[in-house]
């Protein structure tokens, strides 16, 4: 692998047009990645789900070359029609169209940038990845006071060009004092077998609200990871919603430090999986000043042969007095060759803190089916009453209306 | 006004400290092997102990696999390094040469040791109704109550006893819940240990009495190496006791015992600990490292093994009494609380393995830190796919005392069966100043008031304990958290 990826390097940064020190920066990177390899199960972050072999079983050799240079068809029947949005296309991991029609275009800027080392932290060998492969940073900065009017929503598409191919993904945001952004990931893919890599920075200034939600719910044969980092200043909101059931293999990673007091972060969760689908949400919520909250509630639905895994932090620094933390999963296991792995940890060094988490994992309630099958309804319909209600109990918890309507149609659920 | 306050209790939790009860050391000459670890020195144990060959091949299978062993360092609380070269591997107190007969023979300065501990060797164990097989350092000096207990068929002896006079059993058991080829410090238990207690409970017999064993370190820089064996045949019940207390030392010592309990068809058993080995001074200097392995296997149908340990001593402790769940109907129960106090660290929790049908467990993990102490609860919830119909619950409680100290929450949950249910609670909080108010109102000193809280906030667990273990853990619970409120 080491000699090939050199090689796909080389070529993808030839004619790629960014500097020679961005690209000495991406080799570091490579350095690192090359070093480190692909993690696998004997890291503890990596313990339920070892992405090693994961590829190596559902991809086999992936080839890291990325043509940033020619571009692709838009397939505008992926767009989503039920609500105005402005967009960002990715497609095969190239940015394909940028449009904020909707917004004040003097309240949004943004632009390419290049960082230095510094700037990026070590988080694990797949950031060193992404950071190695990914073309040109965009930085979307949103202006004080300013919320922007419609949601934005990021397609991440693929087309059935490719396959065995390693696709990152890099966005920076900042949002300013007292500003506001609505931002949905919507995953499409019409490829198979390729590994998608996603990196995202938020920053997160007083006063400001960041929504963001995660849609992978077409069915695909991709292998995915996402990692949102996000540091969160005095008053700050972070909402992350992840519905989790398209690809064979998803890990979501949320990295959330709340340095301003007062600020609040919460992560809900769906995994509605079958067939052989492995996936993982792992969060880690460092609570870091005084009176700062976080809330997360992750429920998944398992069926035949699969394999879901919640992994949620809590971290409460000693000067974190007031801290409010909570963590909730749930998971029901349809069949008998599904499984459910969880590890809810606290790691606490203040006392004047509320935290505590929960989980529970089993069957269906039997009792719950016989009370509907006698009110009438049919086994098959009973259950679906049963795991509909499970399941929209975290849409409920989307505080925007807009989005959880969309959520809602998307899984089937009526209003 | 409120500062003033808390120099005084802390100044005052210092000065207990200073004189820790069981602060004191025999003056005994010890024989003692070669330092260091190598086979020369397991042969040394195994010849003076007058082992049969099958021991020393034991022994020696496992020190050849330790050698492969790397030491862990996952764990929360690190440690300087040990150096297994520079540690005596056995000592024994001088006159136990010849063994006595009789309570008569002991070395009276034994005697007195054992006293002054308050273990109720003579007249005071038939008071009790408990037999004792005190151990001082590595050898079992007496035991007491061996004529009621042979009537009914129940083997209850030092490990050595039991490896020359009832080798079969031994030969059977030994190693099958912790084999030679466990962890680093299993295996180098499995290769040096020195003696330990043995059970055997007959079919269908109801042990009468409380089992107790009473441990003492005692010479300075010996790692103790314990290994007990407890095995209740079909429809057996006993209680076992284990309680320690230790000198004052300055060096760390290492202790690195196994239990293994087993459980036969409808058998159960039940262990209970009191751990209040030396933790170190004020500066967490010294104190005892306690690295125990613990397991049970509840081998037949309809067993059950319960662990209930209060643990306040050590320096160090890091030990997961765990339950193997593999008969059909077996339930595994583990009861915990774990206090620290100063520069004390925890990393203790359970393993609960569902392997049969209908298996049953429930964690109560109570864990309590002050000063600059740290706590984790570390757990394994594992239902396999063949343990249909399984449950676990599980709740773990940390209460903080300062901001000074961590409390941490590490459950691993695995859940491969549809038709089982698991749940999981954790919470972590302090005494609120409402409950220290209330107390206060009426009458009690805030020491009282913080004792009383927090006895009940482990009262599930104590609820567990034999009465006489109840008594001297709601006692310790009280002396080891005094003064770290304000």
């Amino acid at each position: 692998m080491n000699e090939q990826i050199k090689i796909d390097f080389e070529k993808t940064f030839k004619t790629s047009g960014l500097s020679e020190t961005d690209v000495n920066l991406k080799k570091k990177f490579l350095d690192k990645f090359i070093l480190n390899g692909f993690p696998n199960k004997k890291l503890e972050n990596w313990k339920f789900s070892d992405i090693n072999q994961i590829i190596h079983k559902n991809i086999g050799e992936l080839s890291f070359f990325s043509d940033y240079s020619s571009s692709n068809k838009i397939d505008t029947s992926v767009f989503i029609d039920e609500l105005e949005h402005n967009k960002i296309v990715f497609i095969n991991g190239r940015v394909e169209k940028i449009d904020f029609s909707y917004e004040d275009a003097e309240k949004i800027k943004l632009n390419e940038t290049s960082e230095t080392e510094s700037e990026i932290k070590n988080f694990n060998s797949l950031v060193d990845l992404n950071n190695a492969f990914s073309s040109r940073i965009y930085k979307i900065s949103i202006k004080k006071d300013y919320h922007l009017k419609k949601p934005l929503v990021i397609y991440h598409t693929t087309n059935n060009k490719i396959k065995s191919k390693s696709i990152n993904i890099r966005l920076k945001f900042e949002l300013d004092q007292n500003s506001s952004l609505r931002l949905i990931d919507y995953n499409n893919h019409q490829s198979e077998k390729n590994f998608i890599n996603i990196f995202y920075d938020f920053e997160l200034k007083k006063n400001s609200i960041l929504k963001n939600y995660k849609i992978d719910n077409d069915h695909n044969k991709n292998i995915g990871y996402s990692f949102n980092n996000i540091n969160q200043d005095e008053n700050s909101v972070s909402e992350n919603f992840i519905l989790s059931s398209g690809s064979s293999f998803f890990k979501n990673e949320i990295n959330c430090n709340l340095n301003g007091s007062y600020s609040s972060a919460f992560v809900n969760g769906i995994i509605t999986l079958m067939n052989d689908q492995h996936h993982e949400i792992r969060t880690s919520i460092n609570h870091l000043v005084e009176n700062t909250k976080s809330y997360q509630l992750i429920k998944s639905v398992l069926g035949k042969d699969s394999k879901a895994v919640y992994q949620g932090k809590i971290f409460v620094n000693s000067e974190a007095q007031k801290t409010d933390g909570y963590q909730l999963s749930k998971a029901i296991l349809l069949d008998e060759s599904s499984e459910f792995n969880a590890k809810p940890e606290l790691e606490i060094y203040a006392d004047d803190v509320k935290c505590s988490h929960g989980s529970a994992s089993g069957s269906l309630d039997e009792n719950s089916i016989f009370y509907l099958m006698s009110r009438g309804l049919n086994y098959k319909q009973s259950k679906e009453l049963l795991i509909n209600g499970f399941i929209v109990d975290v849409i409920d918890k989307i505080t925007d209306s807009e989005v959880k309507n969309l959520v809602k149609n998307m899984i089937g659920l009526k209003e | 006004m409120k500062e003033e306050f808390k120099m005084d209790t802390r100044e005052k939790d210092i000065e207990k400290l200073k004189d820790y009860k069981y602060g004191f050391s025999t003056d005994i000459e010890n024989i003692k092997a070669p330092k260091g670890l190598n086979e020369d020195v397991i042969k040394f144990i195994s010849d003076i102990k007058k082992e049969p060959e099958w021991m020393l091949e034991f022994r020696l299978n496992a020190f050849k696999r330790f050698k492969e062993l790397k030491e862990p360092n996952w764990q929360k609380p690190k440690y300087p390094k040990i150096d297994y070269q520079d540690l005596y591997y056995y000592s024994a107190p001088k006159s136990m040469k010849d063994k006595p007969k009789s309570l008569d023979e002991l070395d009276p300065k034994l005697l007195e040791t054992y006293k002054k501990l308050g273990i109720p060797l003579q007249e005071q164990a038939r008071l009790n109704g408990i037999a004792v097989d005190a151990v001082f350092d590595s050898v079992s000096v007496a035991t007491t109550f061996k004529e009621e207990l042979t009537k009914q068929g129940i083997i209850f002896c030092s490990m050595s006893e039991a490896i020359q006079k009832h080798g079969d059993l031994v030969k059977k058991y030994l190693g099958t819940v912790i084999p030679t080829t466990d962890h680093f410090f299993a295996t180098l238990n499995s290769a040096v240990f020195t003696d330990g207690s043995f059970v055997y409970i007959p079919e269908g017999v109801r042990c009468p009495m409380e089992l107790s064993t009473y441990f003492r370190i005692n010479a300075s820089e010996t790692g103790q190496f314990e290994r007990t064996l407890i095995i209740a045949d079909k429809g057996s019940y006993v209680s076992y006791l284990e309680g320690c207390t230790a000198p004052m030392r300055d060096e760390n010592q290492l202790h690195a015992a196994n239990v293994e309990l087993i459980a036969l068809d409808d058998a159960e058993i039940k262990y209970s600990t009191v751990q209040n080995w030396y933790p170190g001074d004020e500066n967490g200097k010294g104190g005892i490292y306690n690295f125990v392995t613990k397991r049970g296997l509840c081998k037949g149908k309809n067993s059950k093994i319960s662990w209930t340990q209060v643990e306040t001593g050590s320096a160090i402790t890091w030990k997961y009494p765990s339950c193997i769940l593999k008969g059909d109907n077996s339930i595994g129960e583990f009861y915990s609380i774990a206090i620290t106090n100063n520069h004390q660290k925890a990393d203790t929790g359970t393993k609960m393995i569902h392997l049969g049908k209908n298996t049953k467990s429930k964690i109560i993990s109570k864990g309590i830190s002050a000063g600059f102490s740290d706590m984790t609860y570390r757990g394994l919830v594992d239902i396999n796919s063949k343990a249909k119909n399984s449950s676990n619950y599980t709740q773990c409680d940390s209460l903080l005392m300062g901001n000074k100290c961590g409390a941490h929450t590490v459950p691993y949950i695995k859940n491969k069966n549809f038709d089982s249910n698991i749940a999981h609670e954790a919470t972590t909080s302090k005494i609120s100043e409402e409950q220290l108010h209330y107390c206060q109102q009426r009458g009690l000193s805030s020491e009282e008031a913080v004792g009383l809280i927090v006895n009940g906030f482990c009262k599930e667990v104590l609820q567990q304990l034999p009465m006489e273990f109840a008594v001297e853990a709601q006692k310790l619970v009280g002396i080891s958290l005094e003064g770290s409120v304000g």
